[in-house]
């Protein structure tokens, strides 16, 4: 078994060798640099191709080219930089492009600080760019999930053809875990009825975005609409944490999900009914298994690095059967376990804030 | 609109264009785009290059290059061709790839993209068609609109004070050493159309042997934008705005270039050789049975930058590791790392890791007074608290928690650098908390210490670290 002690960053980027990406492009920014950093070590040694792009935009772009090709390729960013890519994802989005972007969250907004947050939620799972597009987005929440999504996103990208995002906070980019190295596979992916690759056999495909009459455009649109509803009934991903009995469902994802089963484990201790449901995809969001636990939860709390963005997905659907309690932190402070407990507690009894 | 003579470096009809014309291009009449798709299709063809050619087409009029070229087609975001065009040639080598852009697509918004492959010297074809005016989006000016010429944008004209003066694309990508073919060509008279129709081949040419770079900027007309009929646009040009615009040979390396000199290489996906690589980042500490863990660690590991903390944290981390149980390992980060304190988390665990932050550790180590004021009261009721004594004048307290004094900097020294002073703590850690076998942790420090000289010396401070609380119970 081939294991090593690995940042959560470094390990994005095993997953990805692993999966058959050829070709990285990448832009300085912390604290996603270790990527680029891993990236120009490995892509290169095996006879893949980075380039340290001029900009974000330029990244994305080179993206687009190589994924236009049908070759598996990666991008990966942080809050400001992933801002920069929301023109190339809709591109990608729009053609067709199966692609891997990578964003590990930083405080925002604006300049923000290097701290990490996940209010980039709303950017990565309602939209970002322009048009009617998704983007499948999964939630890595330690080392070896950083490694084993990465592969997931790029299968799940070209079985949908569709651009699909690793969306990370700074502590798991940062934290170091143990990491089972995965073998490579081959990837069983045809892509010459569509991608332009620069030999005879693709000279009839084309690559854009582009639909000039409206009819036409729409129909486009209608056909990446079945496709997200086909996403939407097949690839939601979720993990359940002593949810079945709970009177109190948490709901979290990425380093706070980490914190929440410590928190879980310390309520149960105390004899409180606590559970958490961590949604692993994030967009197709885990929906219907929310709204199944009405029927045995009293209440639900979403807890986020943020001012309240995934709640409002909760929220969705819970649809009012049940009340939604939102605990969130953001500008880079993270809760302790003795204050989520505290969360707890307070939902529980009824209590005001 | 006129028919071409159809080379056959196009579509035999243009099944891809709307509305009923599918002989016609889009273009109006005296505008210059379908002279020079004209020329690049002919040269595509003649020199057998069509059915590897890739063709970025990008936002602007030319926006439908891939109705016309029968060639691979890329359409590419407002600007983004030669970013576009650069991940295509370096993901297929062998392919050929024009980048085909406007003047505002290629020196406006998409200026940091075209300066950069010039740059990079990417092996790819740029093709510049300057009629100074935006044509699809209304006639607005263009950052190479003359001074004085009325746009949308400039009712009254360019002004220098307003405006800025037009950019001479040429003239800048030539101060780039990597470039290796830039020239200025017009579509004028006669004699300008031949030697555009040799640029490009040359582009083309320089290209194909691997030899580098090409930028051919093609000055053109713009009736419809210029607001002017096409015989009256082919005078201004000529008369106008070859004098901005010179034309000419801007740099030419290609015969002192190799062939092939410039081909980048991307091989294909080999999951055996993926493996064989991937197998060489394992963990080099070996294998070893699994060490039983009597109790869970959560330590927290603080000081100054330099005193060996984030190392500390790592070596335990591998200790764990080696002994299969759970561990994580978490530093503080960014600018915090280089502002003189360090602290790190690591948990080793025998199931699975919850937080990977440390809030109430049970073990603390403090190697400055700093992080002794500031820890201290975390750590959880009867814990380890590790104080380094050479430098920490606190004292915990000792009735809550079990402190261990130890003068590692000391001790460090006695062993021969101060700098290995962690590796004392660590072997008081270990012997402070019993959670691992004292042969097994220097077992794994052999392993994990890259540089063989210094082994014996970090087997030694870990010995003394370890003896110290052994002795001192």
């Amino acid at each position: 078994m081939a294991r090593q002690f690995m940042k959560g960053n470094d390990a994005i980027v095993v997953g990805a060798l692993a999966a058959g990406c050829r070709a990285y492009y990448g832009y300085p920014i912390t604290p996603a640099s270790e990527i680029a950093h891993a990236a120009a070590l490995h892509f290169p040694a095996l006879g893949g191709v980075f380039i340290q792009a001029e900009s974000e935009v330029a990244a994305m772009n080179m993206v687009y080219g190589s994924a236009g090709m049908g070759v598996r390729t990666m991008t990966a960013s942080s809050s400001p930089g992933f801002s920069l890519k929301q023109e190339g994802l809709s591109y990608c989005a729009g053609a067709e492009l199966p692609c891997v972007v990578v964003n590990i969250v930083r405080g925002g907004p604006g300049l923000g600080n290097i701290a990490p947050e996940q209010a980039d939620y709303f950017q990565i799972t309602k939209g970002g760019g322009h048009g009617n597009y998704r983007l499948i987005a999964l939630a890595p929440n330690g080392a070896q999930e950083m490694c084993d999504l990465t592969m997931l996103a790029f299968d799940l990208a070209d079985k949908y053809r569709n651009p699909a995002c690793i969306m990370a906070d700074g502590i798991t980019g940062q934290m170091m875990e143990v990491v089972e190295i995965p073998a490579a596979k081959a990837a069983l992916v045809d892509h010459g009825t569509w991608a332009v690759d620069g030999t005879p056999a693709t000279v009839g495909n084309l690559i854009a975005s582009i639909t000039l009459e409206p009819e036409n455009l729409e129909l486009h649109n209608l056909k990446l609409d079945a496709k997200y509803k086909r996403l939407e009934a097949e690839e939601v991903r979720l993990e359940r944490y002593h949810v079945d009995d709970a009177d109190l469902v948490v709901v979290a994802y990425g380093v706070v999900s980490r914190i929440a089963y410590s928190a879980v484990d310390r309520a149960r201790a105390e004899g409180l009914k606590v559970g958490l449901l961590r949604p692993i995809t994030l967009w197709p969001f885990p929906t219907k298994a929310i709204a199944d636990l009405c029927a045995t939860a009293a209440s639900f709390l979403a807890v986020e690095l943020s001012t309240g963005q995934m709640v409002e997905d909760v929220r969705l659907a819970v649809e009012g059967r049940r009340p939604v309690h939102f605990y969130g932190r953001c500008g880079g402070m993270v809760p302790g376990g003795d204050e989520l407990l505290a969360e707890f507690r307070r939902v529980l009894g009824g209590g005001a804030r | 609109m006129k028919t071409f003579e159809k080379s056959a470096g196009f579509f035999p009809t243009f099944e891809r264009k709307t509305g009923p014309a599918k002989d016609a291009t889009h273009y109006c009449p005296g505008c210059g785009h379908g002279n020079v798709h004209k020329m690049i299709a002919e040269a595509m063809d003649d020199l057998g290059l069509t059915s590897r050619t890739v063709f970025v087409s990008p936002v602007g009029c030319s926006v439908f290059g891939y109705y016309y070229f029968n060639c691979g087609n890329f359409q590419a975001a407002h600007g983004r061709a030669a970013a576009v065009a650069t991940a295509v040639k370096r993901t297929n080598p062998d392919s050929i790839v024009i980048s085909y852009q406007g003047d505002g697509d290629l020196a406006a918004i998409g200026t940091a993209e075209t300066i950069h492959a010039a740059n990079r010297g990417e092996n790819i074809c740029v093709f510049f068609v300057n009629n100074a005016i935006y044509g699809m989006t209304g006639g607005q000016m263009a950052p190479t609109t003359m001074i004085g010429q009325r746009s949308t944008t400039t009712p009254q004209g360019r002004l220098e004070m307003m405006h800025g003066n037009p950019i001479r694309m040429c003239e800048m990508l030539a101060t780039l050493p990597a470039p290796t073919y830039i020239e200025r060509v017009a579509i004028g008279d006669s004699k300008h159309i031949m030697k555009a129709r040799k640029a490009i081949r040359k582009a083309l040419t320089v290209q194909a042997e691997g030899r580098g770079y090409s930028f051919v900027e093609i000055v053109s007309a713009c009736p419809t934008g210029w607001k002017m009929d096409p015989v009256h646009a082919r005078d201004w040009l000529i008369e106008e705005m070859l004098k901005v615009f010179p034309l000419g040979v801007y740099k030419d390396e290609s015969d002192t270039r190799d062939e092939g000199s410039w081909n980048r290489r991307c091989d294909a996906f080999a999951p055996a050789r993926v493996n064989e690589y991937l197998d060489r980042l394992k963990s080099t500490l070996g294998e070893s049975q699994p060490v039983l863990l009597e109790r869970d660690l959560h330590c927290k590991f603080a000081g100054f930058g330099g005193q060996g903390i984030l190392t500390l944290g790592l070596l335990l981390s591998q200790i764990g590791m080696r002994a299969g149980q759970h561990v994580s390992w978490f530093p503080a980060y960014g600018p915090e790392m280089r502002g003189g304190t360090a602290n790190c988390s690591v948990n080793v665990c025998s199931g699975r890791i919850g937080t990977p932050l440390v809030d109430n550790p049970n073990v603390l180590v403090v190697m400055n007074q700093p992080s002794l004021d500031a820890f201290a009261d975390q750590v959880a009721d009867g814990g380890v608290l590790i104080v380094d004594t050479t430098i920490v004048e606190g004292r915990p307290d000792a009735k809550r928690l079990r402190p261990v004094l130890i003068p590692a900097t000391g001790i460090a020294d006695e062993v021969g650098t101060a700098k290995i002073a962690n590796v004392v703590v660590l072997g008081a850690l270990v012997a402070a908390t019993g959670c691992f076998p004292r042969d097994f942790c220097e077992d794994t420090l052999r392993a994990a210490i890259k540089k063989r000289s210094l082994v014996d010396m970090n087997i030694d401070a870990f010995g003394r670290g370890y003896e110290y609380v052994k002795n001192a119970k």
